[in-house]
């Protein structure tokens, strides 16, 4: 029976994250970043305060991925910019990663977006990955939640930089903006799986070096070459692709109709009934060459994706897909204590000495935890 | 979990000599801390900003320009300003030894001159934390 020094507890503790979950929504910078750094943190006071938060499911997620050095940082500091001036406010999450061996990390992405601090419009954090593999952090779905109800109109999410299977920004991102830049790899890069799937918008960045029309071609060619498969598997026949022309949009000739629909569900249909290809865009990030037009893509994609319902299911599964990671970062977690870490340790040692195997020993672990003999 | 402590590495003024915090910035990291790095010509106002947008425990400042007498208090000032008491404040560079005492008398918890070992400084950051 709860005694009533605990319901006194615990009166404080709700009344605390609510007074906290106020001034996040009253827009109070300090209380935004306290927020992150306790949910960054595991501290039970700040998943009580993200509960408390009200309002929000009105920003824009949209996510910036692509390779170390391919220039995320200038484009997002651009970015910024360009929504700004055009009187939006804007939330950044930047994401680096941790070191794999001391939990240490170097966050750098705030250095090009600097000259933005003291615009009270703009709310600009630095995330360290702590372990996570997907390009993101942990904590960057539930950071996104505390942006959202302090009243950042955009949030802008960028990777760690990326190789070829990080996407959990997929999940969590309304849009997803893929940058890419010349001189990374031959049409073969641009075919494989992962990364190249999850773009809503391809831009190809540092577009004023040599072999950036390369990459464009590069890119319309897998996008008009997974259209035309999609249209294919749903009955339809390859020739019937032809190119509409401007801006890297293409299309496939004929209505899509019929039960054959169904096959081009990952592609998006315009008013005719054409499949719409995402864009390819060329920018400079460094002169800011290109972003205005990005911006405007981000816009379109976002209104298609509003109107037609896509948005809502992309955000159902990114729930879903947060349930998920909480689940196993939970399971990670339960392992951290001291019994945890020393019945891991005998495992592991037992699986090296071939007294079991890892599979056996997962089993072992995982039949633990749910018994709650570790905690 | 374990709380990160997170620095806020920033070089306040006009000098481009970023080799000592680049330094720091690694040393802090591989003792594994969250180092956020600004890079140079940082306005005090950004730095603050900065700081508090970062949820930083420590603003650790370099400066080889010699104006660290009016920049490194406009730091503390700002941030006492804002009612931001729990930021430890340290600061490094060229900076001479006759200045440490009236920079300590103006918020600044420590001055780190070239040569100090990095291990001092990681100590002394682990030991004077203002929150816990």
């Amino acid at each position: 029976m709860p005694d009533e020094r605990d319901t006194e507890a615990a009166a404080k503790q709700s009344a605390a994250a609510r007074a906290q979950a106020g001034r996040v929504s009253a827009g109070d910078m300090r209380a935004v970043a306290r927020l992150i750094s306790g949910l960054e943190d595991g501290d039970p006071a700040a998943v009580l305060a993200l509960r408390a938060l009200g309002g929000g499911g009105t920003s824009h997620v949209i996510g910036i991925t692509g390779p170390p050095g391919s220039g995320k940082s200038t484009l997002t500091d651009k970015l910024i910019g360009v929504l700004r001036s055009r009187g939006a406010r804007v939330g950044v999450l930047a994401v680096d990663p941790s070191s794999p061996f001391t939990g240490g990390a170097i966050l750098g992405d705030r250095l090009r977006m600097q000259h933005h601090a003291t615009d009270e419009g703009v709310f600009i954090r630095s995330l360290a990955s702590r372990g996570a593999l997907g390009g993101l952090s942990r904590a960057t779905s539930a950071s996104i939640r505390v942006l959202d109800a302090a009243g950042y109109d955009w949030i802008i999410i960028e990777t760690v930089g990326v190789g070829q299977s990080e996407v959990d920004i997929v999940r969590i991102a309304d849009t997803v903006v893929l940058v890419s830049v010349p001189g990374l790899g031959d049409d073969i890069q641009v075919i494989k799986a992962g990364i190249m799937e999850i773009g809503d918008i391809f831009v190809v960045n540092k577009a004023d070096r040599d072999g950036a029309d390369r990459v464009v071609r590069e890119l319309r060619g897998m996008l008009e070459t997974a259209a035309a498969l999609a249209w294919s598997r749903s009955g339809g026949g390859v020739n019937g692709l032809v190119e509409a022309g401007h801006h890297g949009v293409s299309s496939l000739a004929g209505a899509v109709t019929g039960p054959g629909a169904a096959g081009l569900a990952a592609l998006a249909l315009d008013e005719t009934g054409h499949p719409v290809l995402p864009p390819i865009l060329k920018t400079v990030a460094e002169s800011g060459e290109g972003c205005s037009e990005l911006v405007d893509a981000i816009i379109a994609h976002r209104e298609r994706i509003l109107a037609s319902g896509e948005l809502e299911a992309r955000r159902v599964e990114g729930a879903r897909a947060q349930m998920r990671s909480l689940m196993a970062f939970r399971l990670v977690d339960a392992l951290e204590g001291s019994a945890g870490a020393a019945l891991e340790d005998e495992l592991a040692r037992a699986v090296v000495a071939r007294v079991c195997d890892a599979y056996e020993a997962a089993d072992r672990l995982f039949a633990a935890i749910m018994k709650g003999g570790l905690s | 979990m374990e709380k990160k402590i997170r620095v806020l590495v920033a070089k306040p003024g006009l000098d481009g000599h970023d080799r000592g915090a680049k330094v720091i910035a690694r040393a802090l990291r591989d003792d594994g801390m969250e180092v956020i790095y600004t890079g140079l010509r940082q306005t005090p106002e950004q730095i603050v900003q900065a700081a508090i947008q970062e949820d930083a425990d420590v603003i650790a400042l370099s400066i080889l320009s010699g104006a660290h007498n009016h920049l490194f208090p406009r730091v503390t000032e700002l941030l006492a300003a804002k009612g931001v008491d729990d930021i430890l404040v340290i600061g490094g560079g060229v900076i001479p030894e006759d200045d440490y005492d009236f920079l300590k008398s103006k918020g600044v918890a420590a001055v780190f001159g070239p040569g100090t070992p990095t291990k001092s400084t990681i100590e002394f950051i682990r030991t004077n934390l203002k929150r816990s």
